[in-house]
């Protein structure tokens, strides 16, 4: 009985803080618009969470192509289809590999320290402040990262792709000795801009969406001390990172199943 | 003499703890009042109250007539416009200079042309005496400073109601001594209303024209300091003289001290 107690308690819970959720994000980003206002905000948090993520996307995504190019090189190579190295690394990259680790990095990288920042403001009573100088701090500080964090996780997620590629070419090409012409062309002839490209592109935009949203409400409703914000930031980057791979799947099984 | 606040018959409860049964007071318009209490007692639960930051479980809480916890977001925003507030920890925003802190209100709810908001930041910082400091950011200046620079932050729209959360906290006797000075000088040149909450009674006594003590979930008596200090609740007298015993007791309650020693009784 206990435990039926604690279970309908827990789930009444979790219905809550979405609810809560889609209220701050709605309050947030609907509303009159106000772009002269908004612009230099905007510009300011795409360059903080959006410019500043850029190097450990493109060390990354450097990386995992290289060892894609590897791999890939050591399995084809038995069967004697080495040519088929280019369309494999690039689809992997772009269908799952780029949107889902960006994703992972970003909540890594971008996510906890948004939390941190606005828990951080909360501690601080930086958001109490503003709603008293009548400005809503909705507006004034969740909106712009939001739409920061969701303009810039895609074009991070084709960096990511494209570098990746880069490092399978590498790899690959310059060091196993795989046919340039082979690779880039068959490559070129298997990768579908709707079906490959746009879905991979429609994938990081959902997972900017949502790890946006979490970092965002984790460390709005941050309990304003120094274990409240430490346990935001961690929330944010499990829930994140289990919410991405989860929507990975269901995407990916209304994409490509 | 006419109200800027008023409270009547607040509730007022965070999950199951009751913080307010019943709490009435006014505060008068162009005067200095102070609220008063033991730790804990909601003093800046109040503060939010007035604000709209929360709202009641019942009761009426008034700001120039209009009735704040029935107001819509839209309108709400309107009336703060009207009122200020220095929080404890002054609540600048650290990645902005102390002249963009004060300059901050100043830019969202006006058009004024860069030139006009230069001209008024520096008033409002040469007021507080911090007019050399506008170049600093948060983290560069003392507690004092910071507490100070907040306060020209908050004087920046020339609210009418203005509101100082535990202004004396951990300051020395300069800054103490600064921020008192400022306090009073603020309220008479500029005709602003403000409500002080703080312990620090001597202070707070010096600059009130009203005082409101609080306890035990109301407020327990309200007047001038002259009509407090001849205020025959005993709670009242043991708070203005700081008395370690009293209504409100040293011991937290617990089982007789000799039973205890002697191990008698459970919950050892």
């Amino acid at each position: 009985m206990k435990l039926l107690v604690n279970l309908g308690r827990d789930t009444l819970n979790v219905l809550r803080g979405m609810g809560n959720a889609t209220i701050m994000l709605f309050q947030a980003l609907v509303g009159k618009p106000q772009p002269l206002k908004m612009f230099p905000l905007l510009m300011r948090q795409l360059y903080v969470v959006g410019v500043q993520s850029m190097l450990i996307i493109l060390v990354s995504g450097l990386f995992i192509g290289m060892v894609l190019g590897l791999q890939g090189y050591t399995i084809l190579v038995d069967f004697g289809a080495e040519q088929a190295l280019g369309p494999m690394v690039a689809l992997s990259l772009l269908r799952e590999l780029g949107p889902v680790v960006t994703a992972l990095l970003f909540a890594g990288r971008a996510g906890s320290a948004l939390t941190a920042e606005i828990g951080l403001m909360r501690a601080t009573e930086q958001l109490s402040s503003l709603e008293m100088m009548a400005v809503d701090p909705l507006r004034r500080v969740i909106a712009p990262r939001f739409w920061a964090g969701f303009i810039s996780m895609p074009l991070l997620a084709f960096m990511f792709s494209a570098i990746g590629i880069y490092g399978g070419f590498v790899v690959g090409v310059q060091w196993l000795g795989v046919d340039d012409g082979a690779f880039w062309s068959v490559m070129q002839a298997s990768v579908e801009w709707r079906y490959d490209i746009m879905n991979g592109f429609i994938k990081s935009l959902v997972f900017a969406f949502v790890v946006t949203w979490i970092a965002l409400y984790k460390g709005y409703t941050a309990v304003p001390t120094s274990p409240g914000i430490s346990a935001a930031t961690t929330q944010t980057v499990v829930y994140s990172s289990l919410a991405v791979l989860g929507l990975d799947f269901v995407l990916t099984a209304l994409m490509f199943g | 003499m006419k109200n800027l606040v008023e409270l009547h018959d607040v509730h007022f409860s965070r999950g199951d703890t009751s913080i307010y049964e019943g709490v009435s007071l006014v505060v008068p318009e162009g005067k200095v009042t102070a609220i008063m209490g033991p730790s804990g007692c909601g003093k800046t639960t109040l503060l939010r109250l007035i604000g709209g930051q929360l709202r009641p479980s019942s009761g009426q809480v008034q700001f120039a007539g209009h009735e704040i916890n029935k107001l819509g977001r839209g309108p709400l925003y309107e009336v703060r416009k009207r009122m200020s507030m220095l929080f404890q920890s002054g609540a600048l925003f650290s990645d902005m200079t102390v002249f963009d802190n004060v300059a901050f209100p100043i830019r969202e709810h006006t058009d004024l042309p860069e030139n006009i908001v230069a001209t008024v930041v520096k008033m409002k910082l040469d007021s507080v005496g911090l007019r050399g400091a506008a170049h600093l950011f948060p983290s560069e200046l003392s507690g004092g400073m910071a507490r100070r620079a907040a306060l020209a932050r908050s004087i920046a729209l020339d609210p009418e109601l203005i509101m100082y959360d535990e202004p004396f906290a951990g300051q020395d006797p300069i800054s103490m001594g600064m921020l008192v000075k400022l306090i009073r000088s603020l309220n008479r040149t500029l005709g602003l209303t403000s409500i002080v909450v703080s312990h620090d009674i001597h202070e707070v006594m010096s600059i009130a024209d009203h005082v409101c003590i609080m306890a035990n979930k109301r407020i327990v008596a309200q007047g001038s300091p002259q009509q407090l200090e001849q205020e025959g609740n005993e709670l009242v007298q043991q708070f203005l003289h700081g008395e370690p015993d009293g209504p409100v007791p040293f011991h937290y309650p617990a089982k007789n001290y000799a039973d205890d020693l002697l191990g008698k009784g459970a919950g050892q």
